[in-house]
């Protein structure tokens, strides 16, 4: 779906993201987790087209991404970020609208799409009128979500995106996405810091330490075949959550 | 954006409420009763000869005039020989009538014979001072280096104004500085200065007692008054020329004085003083044309408002545009922004008298076009700045969120940046506009009216009552700016912004 090649970013002197390698494979979840700082949210944005890497080449479904192609490319991308990232002079309908409406969508069209989303996501249809101001922070990250899949993308690329939020209204919002993700079965790709929030939503977890992959596999195999020290060293700073998700299918 | 196109109407409108006609003759005037009376007679022939005519009256300095006379923006204004010689023609030989003729000639332009008196500087005091101290010539002022000498500006920067005075009567005054002339008689009366230059002709030596100290030295030249016009009118209006230089010799000091004293004492208007003077002396009957308050403040209002709309609305049109390079090119940021801020440095009164050859070009009109396109330079730099700042104020996550949206660029600015940008943006407007009803007055100084021709009238004839027909509406207006950008705010920022957020 998505491949990384041999990829890496500086920023300046410091290095981002050192010859990553990468395989997106299509209609599973994969997370990136590892400390602040490791390069993760990088990769991300890298695979958007947001950045572009000092070397190396990411593909989308087969195609190099270029800054010629990265507009359109990014339409099938859905990308939901931490705090959201409406846009406040807009209502949560027009957040949601406003590429549907640069294409030209018709009027039923689009309501007809906001109607399933807004289903999905368990977002209450008044809402819509309201700005994002009037909206509590899980609203927004439903709208957020919803703005996502507006264009029924094929990838869905998410940088914590229920890091802004306090721990019960959290923890609804992971079950609610977790059934959304197995609902469409769709490519997505999760940034995380934190290895309960990977292990309960990844099918492959990629951990990264200081711009380089630490491990990628299942989050059984980093719990009982780390590849080196610092994997151990991560898991077990974030041991005493696991207890819990560790027994979740 | 519909609420944009209603904005754009109400700035249109009073762009179309005040078209002007072309008239075929401009008279000017400098900033004095005795100019401004000798032009209204100029006007008043020309009406009597059936030729349209503007006065545009009280301009600021003889330099505002020569350009404008040879840019052809006026046709015609009084003027001092010593002055042409002093001003115009500084260090050049043009000491006799004939070769000062000459030097005008390569501008084309023509100088009629003496009208009859000789309106020179001279030094004056008042009376009662003068005769407690003893001083009675330019000299004696040697003797009293307590006095406080407060000049014209313009006579400050001439040849043969103060310092050249100084020298040759060798004064010891130390901090003598210049001074808006009609405020230094206020000044003298009041005793807060106690001696500065003084027309011969000057209605206020007999108002205010004064007493003018004798030049023993000649160290001023002659000022004859005479009509500078373009030669051209020679053959456009061969019979207002004539009637013109008919005026040569008829005018002489004492019944200049007597002009000078009915408006300024009685409250004459010029324009029935000049018209008197024709009828008695020529036996030609014209109309006087008083003025009438209501009507005048209500054009005033009209011209200050046409100014002030027209430049912000062009300013917006440049700068907004600018502002958004600006955020986007980082190379560019700074010469734009150093540009539009170098522009505000230059003085309003210096960028009026520079603007008006380059003005020109494209308008014959005085006044109005320079104040307009003084005005707009004036508010490119806040709405540059706010626009730039507004845009790069922007958070990074918005900035991502659009761009990871995969929209073409002028999309995202159109839909997203400016919006988010609104209220900044406006707010640099709503700066623009307040600064701006308050520099229009200054287009009083070039003629381009507003409110700023009764302050600039009121402060020559030293009439309040004049100058608050000016200065009350202005300050009106500028509240009232103020409160119409709320409405503005309303109609422009989207309602989104103006929401506290909830948790």
């Amino acid at each position: 779906m998505i491949q990384l090649h041999d990829i890496s970013k500086r920023y300046g002197s410091a290095c981002a993201v050192q010859n990553v390698d990468l395989d997106v494979a299509p209609g599973r979840t994969t997370v990136l987790i590892g400390p602040s700082g490791c390069g993760k949210s990088t990769l991300l944005r890298l695979m958007m087209g947001l950045i572009r890497p000092d070397a190396g080449t990411v593909r989308f479904e087969g195609q190099a991404l270029t800054p010629a192609n990265a507009m359109q490319l990014r339409r099938k991308m859905g990308y939901v970020i931490q705090d959201g990232g409406l846009f406040p002079h807009l209502t949560a309908r027009d957040n949601c609208t406003l590429v549907a409406r640069y294409l030209s969508w018709s009027r039923d069209r689009m309501e007809g799409r906001l109607r399933e989303l807004v289903e999905l996501t368990h977002f209450p249809s008044e809402g819509l009128n309201r700005y994002p101001a009037q909206l509590s922070g899980g609203q927004r990250q439903r709208v957020s979500l919803m703005r996502a899949l507006m264009l029924d993308p094929d990838v869905l690329l998410m940088d914590e995106p229920l890091g802004a939020l306090d721990p019960m209204i959290r923890r609804n919002l992971q079950e609610e996405l977790r059934s959304v993700f197995r609902a469409l079965g769709k490519t997505v790709v999760m940034v995380t810091h934190d290895l309960a929030e990977a292990g309960y939503f990844g099918d492959a977890i990629v951990l990264l330490r200081r711009g380089e992959i630490a491990q990628a596999g299942s989050l059984h195999e980093l719990l009982h075949a780390p590849a080196d020290p610092f994997v151990t060293q991560f898991v077990n700073a974030q041991r005493q959550p696991l207890v819990v998700s560790e027994g979740t299918p | 954006m519909s609420r944009l196109w209603i904005v754009a109407c109400l700035l249109c409108t009073p762009a179309i409420a005040a078209a002007a006609e072309t008239p075929s003759i401009r008279v000017g005037s400098k900033a004095f009763t005795e100019s401004v009376v000798l032009a209204e007679i100029v006007a008043h022939l020309a009406e009597s000869k059936g030729v349209a005519v503007e006065h545009i009256e009280g301009l600021g300095g003889t330099r505002l005039l020569w350009e404008a006379l040879l840019a052809g923006q006026i046709d015609v204004y009084p003027e001092y020989t010593g002055t042409l010689r002093e001003e115009i023609f500084a260090g050049e030989s043009v000491d006799d009538a004939e070769a000062l003729r000459e030097a005008l000639a390569r501008f084309d332009l023509v100088m009629t014979k003496p009208l009859g008196f000789n309106n020179t500087y001279v030094i004056g005091m008042k009376e009662d001072l003068a005769a407690e101290r003893g001083i009675r010539t330019i000299r004696d002022l040697r003797d009293h280096p307590d006095l406080i000498l407060r000049f014209s500006n313009e006579f400050m920067m001439r040849a043969d104004g103060w310092h050249a005075l100084a020298r040759r009567y060798h004064l010891p005054h130390a901090d003598v500085r210049g001074l808006e002339h009609a405020l230094a008689y206020e000044a003298l009366d009041k005793g807060v200065i106690h001696v500065t230059d003084l027309y011969a002709t000057d209605a206020k030596v007999r108002k205010l007692r004064l007493c003018r100290l004798r030049d023993d030295a000649s160290h001023f030249p002659n000022y004859d008054a005479v009509y500078l016009y373009r030669r051209e009118l020679e053959t456009r209006t061969p019979g207002l020329v004539s009637a013109i230089r008919s005026l040569e010799g008829w005018i002489d000091e004492d019944r200049m004085m007597d002009m000078n004293v009915r408006v300024e004492l009685d409250g004459w208007p010029e324009s029935r003083v000049a018209a008197g003077f024709l009828a008695e002396t020529r036996g030609i009957d014209t109309r006087s044309r008083d003025p009438r308050w209501f009507r005048d403040v209500v054009r005033y209002t009209v011209e200050h408002l046409h100014m002030v709309v027209l430049s912000l609305a062009a300013a917006m049109l440049v700068a907004i545009p600018l502002g958004v390079v600006a955020a986007n090119r980082e190379n560019l940021a700074q010469p734009i922004l150093g540009l539009v801020g170098i522009i505000q440095t230059i003085p309003s009164i210096a960028l009026l008298v520079l603007l008006i050859r380059p003005v020109s070009y494209f308008s014959d009109e005085l006044g109005f076009p320079q104040a307009v396109v003084a005005l707009f330079l004036y508010s490119l730099l806040p709405i540059v700045r706010n626009t730039h700042a507004g845009l790069r104020g922007i958070s990074p996550q918005l900035r991502e969120s659009s761009l990871a949206l995969g929209l073409p660029r002028w999309v995202r600015l159109w839909r997203i940046e400016l919006p988010l940008a609104s209220r900044t943006i406006l707010a640099g407007v709503k700066t623009a506009a307040v600064i701006n009803v308050g520099f229009a007055t200054l287009g009083g100084f070039i003629g381009a009216g507003g409110y700023g021709e009764p302050i600039f009238t009121g402060i020559r004839l030293n009439n309040y009552s004049v100058i608050l027909q000016g200065a009350v509406p202005a300050a009106l207006l500028a509240l009232l700016v103020q409160g119409g950008f709320e409405f503005v705010d309303w109609l422009v920022v989207p309602r989104g912004l103006r929401l506290k957020p909830s948790g």
